[in-house]
């Protein structure tokens, strides 16, 4: 099974980056946007074919290693 | 005391800071990040700076989840002694030791350069040379160093004194200007609950002998060694 993590920070939570990524498209005529924030996209394969089993997996992935709780969400889809 | 500098891969301090711990008294090893276990006798436990794992994924993320560090969170569990510095802090927040996260800095930038910081207690294992409220002469140099918690959490780092250490100007003011990498409440470094951890972003390692500039960070390695 292919599955698909996306990370995004938290509300509230400053994203620097985001800010910046922003004023830039704002600078290249790209006007009409606002609250860009920066996140990442895990792409990732899983042997088990148990869709629980592996939906446990990924959350484990995700609580272990992928995403800081403290700041950040992360959402998990078998794709 | 008997100090363990733990190096991984992309450490580029831990040379620095044993040197500074020599000089201050203490007998320095070094251990890999794969090792499982301090050795025998081990009082501190240093968490250097660097960029481990090339800072891969989130800066300390995949340090702060070494084999090395699970013998380093039994020995703060034990009551042993903890120094992360820098990129070392941000190690001890992504392993739990101590709360919150190390963000990029505000201003988006990589700062490096010579830094006020104000001594918040002076009755630790680690400020004991120091006077409260000393303000001390040390640098910085990091991009992801704006110390980010929630609210209740730096409620509760603020009402048990547990701040060690805030960016401030020459004369111990806490303003915006000195706080660059925009840190909550101008927070440099904290100790864990019963303050046997400590982590900082500033580098004590780099002030330890006049001939390199300054002397001040050599009260934290004196006051360990003592």
């Amino acid at each position: 099974m292919k599955a698909r993590i996306v990370v995004t920070l938290k509300t509230g939570v400053l994203d620097p980056q985001g800010k910046a990524i922003e004023a830039a498209l704002k600078s290249f005529g790209i006007q009409d946007i606002s609250g860009v924030r920066q996140g990442k996209v895990f792409d990732l394969e899983i042997a088990s074919q148990d869709r629980e089993q592996a939906e446990a997996t990924l959350k484990a992935a995700c609580e272990k290693l992928l995403a800081n709780t403290v700041v950040e969400n992360y959402t998990v889809e078998i794709v | 005391m008997r100090a363990a500098v733990v190096v991984f891969p992309g450490s580029n301090r831990d040379g620095d800071v044993a040197r500074a711990l020599r000089r201050s008294g203490a007998e320095v090893v070094s251990v890999w990040h794969a090792d499982t276990e301090l050795p025998a006798g081990t009082d501190l436990a240093v968490v250097p700076g660097g960029f481990s794992y090339g800072d891969y994924l989130r800066c300390g993320a995949i340090a702060g989840r070494a084999a090395a560090m699970d013998a380093v969170r039994a020995h703060a569990a034990r009551g042993g002694l903890v120094l992360g510095i820098c990129n070392g802090f941000q190690i001890l927040c992504e392993s739990g030791l101590l709360p919150g996260v190390l963000m990029r800095n505000v201003n988006r930038r990589f700062i490096c350069h010579r830094q006020f910081l104000r001594v918040e207690r002076a009755d630790t294992r680690f400020t004991s040379a120091y006077a409260q409220g000393q303000v001390i002469d040390v640098c910085v140099a990091h991009g992801e160093g704006n110390y980010f918690a929630d609210p209740a959490t730096i409620d509760r780092l603020e009402g048990e004194g547990r701040v060690a250490f805030r960016y401030c100007d020459a004369e111990g003011g806490l303003t915006e200007d000195a706080n660059r990498n925009g840190s909550l409440n101008s927070i440099a470094g904290i100790y864990s609950e019963q303050r046997n951890v400590l982590g900082m972003m500033p580098h004590p390692e780099n002030f330890v002998d006049a001939l390199v500039g300054g002397v001040d960070g050599k009260g934290l390695f004196d006051s360990l060694a003592a």
